[in-house]
């Protein structure tokens, strides 16, 4: 008689539970940095440049000092005195806390000020007197590498140009005779534009030395507290075990609140100085113009084709914009992030890509916005070539894909680039959505509706995700190997208490980390209080970004509840007084091999733990896992979207919009459905309206909401969401493989192949998002490709 | 009712300083601020309810929405000596201390939040709607969310947990 749990009922694996979080949130009672309130606190303010790239003259503060309740100006030259006018970032280039030179992009933080209250300080902000001499201005690739173009980094030995890094991968002489041998060859030339993450909480810190304790306290939003904790450690010369970093409540990060910003230092450096706390959150404005951008690259690509539809080769070169200073957090073995990411899912005999990163008078760019490290931009490419590969080949593009999907039974697929995918059901899920959205049919129809005028389209993007950052043989940030870790403690009555090196920005991570080691202890996940985010007391964490909470951090959750379980097991023979090899293990319980009733709960053995161990048995019920991941996972989707383009003016509206995602096992199926809907509308943002330039002098167009254009209720479409295929990762100890990004990474492209499906006959191979009326009626009227700043390549 | 009387910070040079009397989830205020404080600045650090978020400070994101007499308003946009003598809802003010409003139900129910930061703006901004309207479409409640902006969830929960309250509140 089997007296096992159900998961159903305790929140276990699958299990939709409503999420814990939620209980504050909608209260009013969220914890953001914006909300914590210390005694004695002071606020802090920062001036920024107004220009884009200028030469710093003078700067007069007495005005701002004269301002009754400001406590403290800082400018660049104060700070150089404490060694902080500069500071590495987390790609081993340096960014300027407080200009002192010169400012290199619009923004640019050029000194600040402490006040008693945050209205004076801006007051103060406003008093202070820079004088600027203006320098020539470099907002593109094209400009930072033509000859004679002023160098924007003079402050770096040794830097002779605004070049960042050139970058190859792949087989060059191999992709050349492929191309050599190719029927056809199709190319693009595509613009990814310049975009901003922008949760909608901004960026902010409250720092509070203690001088008596020699402590340094900092709550800030940042989604990865020890690597911020590491980065202050060695600018601030202090010792880890004398600073706190506290994540609280996130409002978003989306990437945005990876990078170390000048504004979390000097609110540090200003603590340290007044010797009080001092809070310093951003507006909006500051925000959009100066914190992490992401995107900006210009990917000029081709295909080397057989006539029946077989790639056989892949170049592209990448130019790619990173603003004055490469600041995103990079991991080191790949100097443009994941870019060589593309085409993992295709079978591809031969590829060579080349990047080269520039120098320009934008704020530092490069974040890896929803996306595993340049995944987007690589699916992007991937995905609108395939398009048009088949367009030029008079391939239908399902087809065309279904030819050269790696198949189901050729995983673990190793891809030109040396990645190897773990696992994955490409043409199934394909199936699933061709069959959702009805595929013939809308074929039929956009051939009826295009004889009575209308223009229909239908656009397919499928995407594979390597997630999981790292396995540390090949992902480091500064150094530090990227692995995620998870403690248990198991109280005596079987409550738990579980922290770990993630920290969540509103994935719902109290909720779904619960649930796994409900799963693999059967104490109820309504027991477990998760806890994140404090480097006192979570153990020593990577963060979250690039998808990697449930492929690392899930998994040494797993890991460590496995740990508990092993001992559990020795004190439920300790119990039950039999050898551990007698045991049977069932959720939630120890059985005695064939006598089933004969048993002890979890729980009981958790309060053996503490009073009834066997000799010799060190007490307690608690363990930690460090994982380091043996691969990345790889989860596998497919985006279908259907719109109609409106021929007199350009305007397009989705029809429908099926999505497919093989993402492995689900931990909590309506968490992840939540993920993927966000993940689709940032896409269809992407693809429809959310992006920000810059005009000559640098001036960045897109400061606030109103100019830069983010979806609301209102313009978003519904989508449909499919989860008929499941892969499970087959290394992930739950075969887990992460979600959170794939529909942002892999839609941009459905909605712009369904577009540029609509506009099939008009000669137009592109239109760079994002595909605004005006673009999209220039091209049909015109019959020429539109691009929103034309790409540029220029060999050097 | 109590009254209370506070302080929100201390005068510097010559700065004016107005008393106002605000009525914040049914509490009479009084309390004395610069004329150019904010209402969401007011309601954040002068009376610490620190449930009205700021996102924008342009009136563009919608996470400072409160109700003024009743009417959804960026209270980010609004000056607090604008607000003497009104009545203020904030979220702090949908649930009593035993019950949750049905829209913050919804939004549990529904998955309607994720990072939970545009979250009391946008259900105060339903609750505008649903007060006006308690047999909302799903085109209305579109509309009428069009006003705040989240990141994370892709809105289609969002207006689900909007219709779930309006239906539970019918039901009642």
């Amino acid at each position: 008689m089997s007296q096992a749990l159900d998961e159903n009922k305790i929140g276990g694996l699958g299990v939709s539970r409503k999420r814990v979080e939620d209980n504050r949130f909608i209260r009013g009672r969220g914890n953001y940095t914006d909300d914590i309130v210390l005694p004695g606190m002071l606020h802090m303010e920062i001036l920024r440049s107004p220009l884009a790239h200028a030469r710093i003259k003078s700067i007069d503060t007495s005005r701002a000092w004269e301002i009754p309740g400001v406590r403290l100006v800082l400018t660049g030259e104060m700070a150089a005195t404490r060694n902080l006018a500069w500071m590495p970032t987390l790609s081993y280039d340096t960014q300027a806390v407080l200009a002192t030179d010169k400012v290199r992009f619009q923004g640019q933080e050029v000194a600040c000020v402490v006040a008693d209250d945050p209205y004076i300080a801006k007051d103060a902000c406003e008093a202070i007197d820079v004088e600027y001499e203006p320098l020539p201005v470099i907002v593109n690739p094209e400009q930072a590498v033509a000859e004679g173009a002023p160098l924007i980094r003079d402050d770096k030995a040794g830097q002779a140009d605004n070049v960042v890094y050139r970058w190859e991968v792949g087989d060059q002489a191999g992709t050349d005779a492929a191309f050599e041998h190719a029927a056809v060859v199709s190319k693009l030339r595509l613009h990814y534009p310049r975009s901003h993450p922008s949760p909608i909480e901004c960026c902010g810190s409250v720092a509070d030395f203690d001088r008596a304790t020699g402590k340094l306290t900092v709550y800030m939003t940042t989604q990865a507290p020890h690597i911020i904790r590491a980065a202050v450690a060695m600018v601030a010369e202090l010792p880890e075990h004398l600073i706190r970093i506290i994540s609280p409540d996130i409002g978003g990060g989306f990437g945005n609140k990876v990078p170390v910003y000048p504004g979390y230092v000097c609110s540090i450096l200003c603590s340290i100085l007044l010797e009080r706390p001092v809070k310093w959150i951003e507006d909006k404005t500051g925000n959009l113009i100066s914190t992490g951008f992401a995107r900006d690259m210009y990917l000029d690509g081709e295909l080397a084709l057989r006539a029946d539809g077989k790639i056989l080769g892949v170049r592209m070169h990448a130019e790619a914009d990173h603003g004055a200073f490469f600041a995103d957090a990079q991991p080191s073995k790949f100097k443009i992030g994941l870019l060589h990411s593309t085409f993992a899912c295709y079978n591809v005999p031969a590829a060579h890509l080349t990047a080269r990163g520039t120098y320009t008078n934008k704020a530092p760019g490069g974040v890896a916005y929803r996306c595993s490290f340049r995944v987007t931009e690589a699916m992007f490419f991937q995905e609108r070539m395939v398009h048009q590969a088949a367009k030029d080949l008079g391939l239908d593009p399902a087809e065309f894909r279904r030819r050269n999907f790696v198949r189901a039974d050729a995983f673990p697929y190793r891809t030109p680039f040396g990645f190897l995918v773990d696992s994955g059901q490409p043409e199934a899920c394909l199936d699933v959505g061709l069959k959702a959205v009805g595929y013939e049919d809308f074929l039929r129809q956009k051939e009826e509706a295009r004889r009575r005028g209308r223009r229909l389209g239908i656009g397919i993007s499928t995407m594979t995700e390597p997630l999981g950052a790292g396995n540390s043989r090949e992902y480091d940030i500064l150094g530090i190997k990227m692995f995620d870790s998870a403690e248990l403690r198991v109280h005596m009555t079987g409550k738990a208490l579980l922290r770990v090196g993630a920290k969540s920005q509103g994935q719902g991570h109290e909720t779904t980390w619960a649930q796994i080691v409900s799963h693999e202890l059967g104490i109820p996940a309504d027991d477990v209080t998760v806890e994140e985010g404090d480097t006192d007391t979570a153990p020593f964490g990577m963060g979250t970004y690039a998808s990697r909470s449930t492929p690392v951090a899930g998994a040494a959750i797993s890991m460590v509840s496995r740990k508990i379980r092993a001992k559990a097991r020795k004190l439920a023979a300790h119990l039950l007084e039999v050898s551990e090899e007698d045991l049977e293990w069932e959720l939630g319980r120890f059985s005695v091999r064939g006598v089933p009733e004969h048993g002890v709960t979890i729980q009981e053995c958790a309060m053996a733990a503490y009073g009834n161990m066997p000799d010799g048995m060190e007490p307690g019920l608690e363990n930690h896992a460090y994982y380091d991941p043996p691969n990345l996972t790889w989860p596998f989707a497919v985006y279908i979207v259907t719109v109609e383009v409106d021929p007199e003016t350009g305007v397009w509206d989705v029809l429908n919009t099926v999505a497919v995602d093989d993402c492995g096992v689900r931990i909590n199926p309506m968490i992840v459905e939540g993920q993927i809907m966000g993940g689709l509308t940032e896409a269809y943002a992407m693809a429809n309206m959310q992006f920000i330039t810059f005009d000559a002098e640098g001036n960045c167009v897109g400061s606030n909401y109103m100019d830069y254009l983010l979806p609301t209720a209102w313009e978003t479409p519904g989508f449909e969401l499919h989860s008929e295929v499941v892969t499970p990762s087959p290394h992930h100890p739950i075969g887990a493989k992460g979600v959170g990004e794939c529909a942002a990474v892999g839609g941009p492209a459905a909605f712009v192949n369904a577009v540029m499906d609509a506009l099939d006959d008009t000669g137009v191979r592109n239109i760079d998002m994002p595909l605004l009326p005006d673009r999209v009626w220039e091209a049909l009227t015109q019959h020429h490709d539109v691009s929103g700043a034309p790409p540029v390549r220029t060999d050097d | 009712m109590t009254t209370v009387h506070e302080i929100h910070e201390e005068a510097t040079g010559d700065v004016p300083i107005r008393r106002i009397t605000i009525t914040v989830n049914g509490e009479r205020r009084v309390v004395e601020c610069e004329p150019r404080l904010l209402l969401a600045h007011l309601l954040r650090q002068g009376l610490r309810l620190t449930g009205t978020h700021l996102g924008c400070d342009t009136t563009n994101c919608g996470a400072c929405t409160v109700l003024v007499d009743g009417r959804a308003v960026k209270s980010c946009t609004m000056l607090a000596v604008q607000a003497d003598g009104h009545e203020v809802t904030t979220v702090e003010g949908l649930a009593t201390a035993s019950e949750l409003h049905p829209l913050q139900e919804g939004y549990r129910e529904e998955h309607g939040l994720q990072c939970g930061f545009c979250t009391p703006g946008m259900m105060l901004s339903a609750k505008a709607l649903l007060d006006e309207n308690p047999d909302p479409s799903e085109e209305d409640v579109r509309w009428a969310l069009s006003g705040n902006l989240c990141r994370c969830t892709g809105y289609q929960n969002i207006v689900k947990s909007v219709l779930w309250a309006a239906a539970k509140l019918r039901s009642e």
